[in-house]
């Protein structure tokens, strides 16, 4: 917890708060970071195999078999979250199922499911980017920053 | 009539005259699944939308209990219950299907004995003849409105509780055999500063122990007058931390008779980390599982101590801590009391 926060507590609660540490169950950050090493690593593979089939098959050069590649994870990723399988394997991995492609599409698809009862423009509509919003958005800031950088740099840098 | 600081002792000893707990897929595997009246094998239960499912849970339960003691719904002269969700139209439709004179009422987690204690309040001074009280939860309707949509890849700390999906109802009167609600200790807001809603045991411990103290301090009985003192949904962290707190104030109380309904309704093995939390929760343990085992001799007195969270996703956006409360009530079989 942030300092600044902790400063607003009284003496009983920051007492408290050390009680309560003492007894919580750690999260287990070793076993997690091999699950997601694991787990992710094997993700990307599938997605590597997906980029060769699409090579190896079809007319795509290393430059552009991203886009199909992506496609196609996400989809599968789409189908494992609509069976209900992504949030278990989510539970087991962690990072590992949420920082590829597949987990911003877990994002965005489980959210649509979720508000399906709702109607489909104030339900999926409304709440589709609930979560991956923000990502987007930031994203898509950062991206512009980036840019900008690069621009002013090159133009007057002399770079 | 008040005893003490702020606890209830109902000298007309109103009746617990039938129960009735309503459960989901998960419940039925869980270990108590003997002790539901009704399991649903599908998390919809038929309903286009999971809160439809949540109200039908609690509606079932209602019904249930009424059929079980023999009454009809005409006698019933109030429904004092509960749930999570916003502005609770689970119970608010449920109520709408029994036609009843009703007060919604929100203690999060410790909706259900908050319900117990007023019904046997208002029961015990002539209010009413008949209440039905009870409290509910549906897992995906309440995760939905608290943390992320259900199936979204997010992992849970180990810290984290599942929300039950059930019902629990009680039908409470003067009139009538059952087991008798002796007294009730009404909580007061805690707050330690937490502000974890992936720990939610941790934070509610504080509350659960300063209910249960003020309790025996009211009643000035010792926690070995309990064959039972049983938590809502501390979990396992919020179970060790109130009984390390416990002792640490000089209260002498054994491992076995401090237990949690969030700890007794899973089975070794199921996915729910520290432990089960939600209205349901206490509602389905108490009215079903323990007060059958109080109906077979094991038990002949015991406290529920319910214990809620009182927050929102906004709240929790908004940086605030979380504020807990638990309300205790005592049940003895028979009712001799104190």
């Amino acid at each position: 917890m942030a300092n600044e926060k902790r400063k607003r507590l009284t003496s009983t609660q920051q007492e408290y708060h050390l009680f309560e540490k003492e007894r919580e169950t750690k999260r287990p950050v070793a076993k997690n970071c091999v699950r997601a090493f694991l787990v992710g690593g094997l993700i990307c593979a599938v997605g590597q195999a997906i980029s060769y089939f699409y090579m190896y098959f079809f007319d795509f050069t290393e430059q552009t078999v991203g886009n199909p590649t992506v496609a196609t994870m996400v989809f599968l990723s789409m189908i494992f979250t609509g069976l209900g399988v992504y949030d278990r394997i989510a539970q087991f991995a962690g990072a590992g199922s949420a920082v590829p492609v597949t987990g911003f599409g877990n994002a965005v698809i489980s959210a649509a499911i979720e508000h399906r009862t709702e109607g489909f423009v104030l339900g999926v509509g409304a709440n589709m980017f609930k979560l991956a919003g923000s990502v987007i958005l930031f994203g898509t800031f950062a991206a512009f920053v980036v840019a900008l950088v690069k621009t002013v740099a090159t133009k007057w840098g002399g770079l | 009539m008040l005893k003490g600081h702020r606890t209830w002792v109902f000298e007309n000893k109103p009746a617990i005259l039938s129960t009735a707990t309503v459960g989901g897929p998960f419940e039925a595997n869980g270990r108590i699944a003997d002790d539901f009246d009704l399991l649903h094998e599908d998390l919809w239960l038929g309903e286009q939308s999971y809160e439809k499912a949540h109200k039908v849970l609690l509606e079932e339960a209602m019904f249930k209990a009424m059929e079980k003691a023999g009454i009809a719904k005409e006698k019933v002269q109030l429904i004092i219950a509960g749930d999570l969700i916003n502005q609770m139209t689970p119970t608010n439709f449920a109520a709408r299907t029994i036609g009843a004179p009703y007060l919604g009422v929100f203690g999060a987690c410790s909706t259900s004995m908050e319900g117990l204690a007023l019904s046997a309040f208002i029961v015990n001074h002539g209010g009413a003849d008949y209440i039905l009280t009870g409290a509910a939860s549906h897992n995906a309707a309440v995760e939905k409105q608290f943390r992320y949509p259900t199936e979204y890849g997010g992992q849970k700390p180990p810290t984290a509780q599942w929300t039950v999906t059930g019902a629990g109802v009680a039908l409470i009167s003067t009139y009538g055999d059952g087991p008798r609600v002796t007294s009730a200790t009404i909580g007061r807001v805690v707050d330690m500063g937490l502000s974890d809603p992936f720990n939610m045991g941790g934070a509610m411990a504080p509350a659960a122990v300063d209910t249960i103290e003020a309790h025996l301090r009211d009643m000035q009985i010792d926690a070995s007058y309990y064959d039972l003192i049983v938590t809502g949904d501390l979990g396992k962290i919020g179970r060790e931390i109130s009984l390390d707190l416990l002792r640490q104030h000089g209260m002498n109380i054994e491992e076995e008779r401090y237990q949690d309904c969030g700890l007794i309704i899973y089975r070794e093995g199921q996915p729910v980390l520290s432990g089960a939390s939600g209205a349901g929760c206490s509602a389905v343990v108490a009215y079903g599982h323990l007060l059958n085992r109080m109906k077979r001799g094991e038990l002949k007195r015991i406290l529920v101590v319910a214990t809620g969270a009182l927050l929102s996703p906004l709240s929790f956006q908004q940086n605030e801590t979380i504020p807990c409360i638990a309300h205790a009530v005592a049940i003895e079989h028979g009712g001799d009391g104190p």
